[in-house]
């Protein structure tokens, strides 16, 4: 089980990466009136057939070669499911695959959200290639971040770069620090 | 909230001076397992920290990545150290402090932090 719901998402956005996906869409809304966490992952990646979303969400599934299992979708719906909350996945060969996690936000046993800017900037900086549209919402108020959007802003300066880097670091805390005010998620 | 102003700032101060760190034979590449096991077990703090600290260091040889999983997941995280010339070095178990040990004595000065590698941790 992850300790976070951040590394999941960390997590499930590797296999957008690995599904050659060009644009993977991250998204968390808590919102405390509906006392919902829910957690979108979206990509336009390769996409299943109906076969393999169904043997996804078992462990002993994975397309890998260097090992038998693979956990990490099944460790995400474990943990929304372990808060009260609910998971699916959608996928269409050609099209891409959305996963969704819905949590209980005051669930006792919903894991914290974690280092949100952590994973996001990991996601960004190491894979300068792709792009990324994220969002985080707390009660109505956010942000986003398109990396379509910096890179035009960029010109031909890689999201990589160090300066660049540090920035998009400096960006994601701020916001969610900002989006957080009182709340803790 | 931060404001887009800073990005299109540094844009114009980088502007002409980037794409000076393509891959060479000089260079050491950095390999963090970032699959379910390697996250799982701290991964993403172990990259950010290396990452960080060879930027602050300026370290212009060296170039952190990740990938997938190693097929050692019990020993992760794991991080590699592929220098030119030399052999493969495995770090298991590591922490963002055992990092930081690595990039002052391995990265910076060529030693081997041999008390974290596959070889030689009491398992």
């Amino acid at each position: 089980m992850m300790p976070e719901i951040a590394m999941s998402v960390l997590d499930i956005a590797q296999n957008s990466i690995r599904a050659e996906a060009s644009l993977i869409g991250i998204s968390m809304e808590a919102d405390h009136k509906t006392d919902t966490l829910t957690v979108v992952i979206t990509d336009d990646g390769c996409g299943m057939t109906p076969e393999q979303v169904a043997q996804v969400e078992d462990p002993f599934f994975t397309t890998r070669t260097t090992r038998k299992v693979g956990l990490g979708v099944p460790f995400f719906k474990q943990a929304a499911l372990a808060a009260g909350g609910s998971f699916r996945i959608q996928s269409e060969v050609g099209k891409g695959t959305t996963v969704t996690a819905v949590f209980r936000l005051d669930n006792i046993d919903r894991m914290p959200l974690g280092d949100l800017s952590g994973t996001l900037h990991t996601l960004i900086t190491f894979n300068p290639d792709r792009d990324f549209l994220c969002e985080y919402r707390v009660d109505g108020r956010g942000f986003t971040l398109d990396t379509r959007q910096f890179r035009e802003i960029l010109g031909g300066v890689p999201l990589d770069e160090p300066e660049v880097s540090q920035y998009v670091r400096e960006y994601l805390e701020e916001n969610i620090r900002e989006t957080n005010g009182d709340a803790q998620i | 909230m931060k404001s887009l102003e800073e990005l299109k700032a540094i844009r114009e101060r980088m502007q002409g001076q980037v794409g000076m760190r393509s891959a060479d034979s000089n260079q050491t590449r950095v390999v963090v397992g970032m699959a379910t096991c390697g996250i799982a077990s701290g991964a993403r703090p172990v990259l950010n920290t290396l990452a960080q600290l060879v930027q602050e260091k300026g370290l212009k040889n060296v170039a952190v990545t990740q990938t997938g999983c190693i097929g050692l997941c019990q020993y992760e995280p794991i991080v590699e150290i592929y220098a030119p010339g030399k052999e493969k070095v495995t770090y298991i178990k590591m922490t963002p402090e055992k990092a930081k040990e690595v990039v002052e004595q391995h990265l910076e000065r060529g030693l081997i932090v041999s008390k974290y590698t596959l070889q030689n941790v009491d398992l």
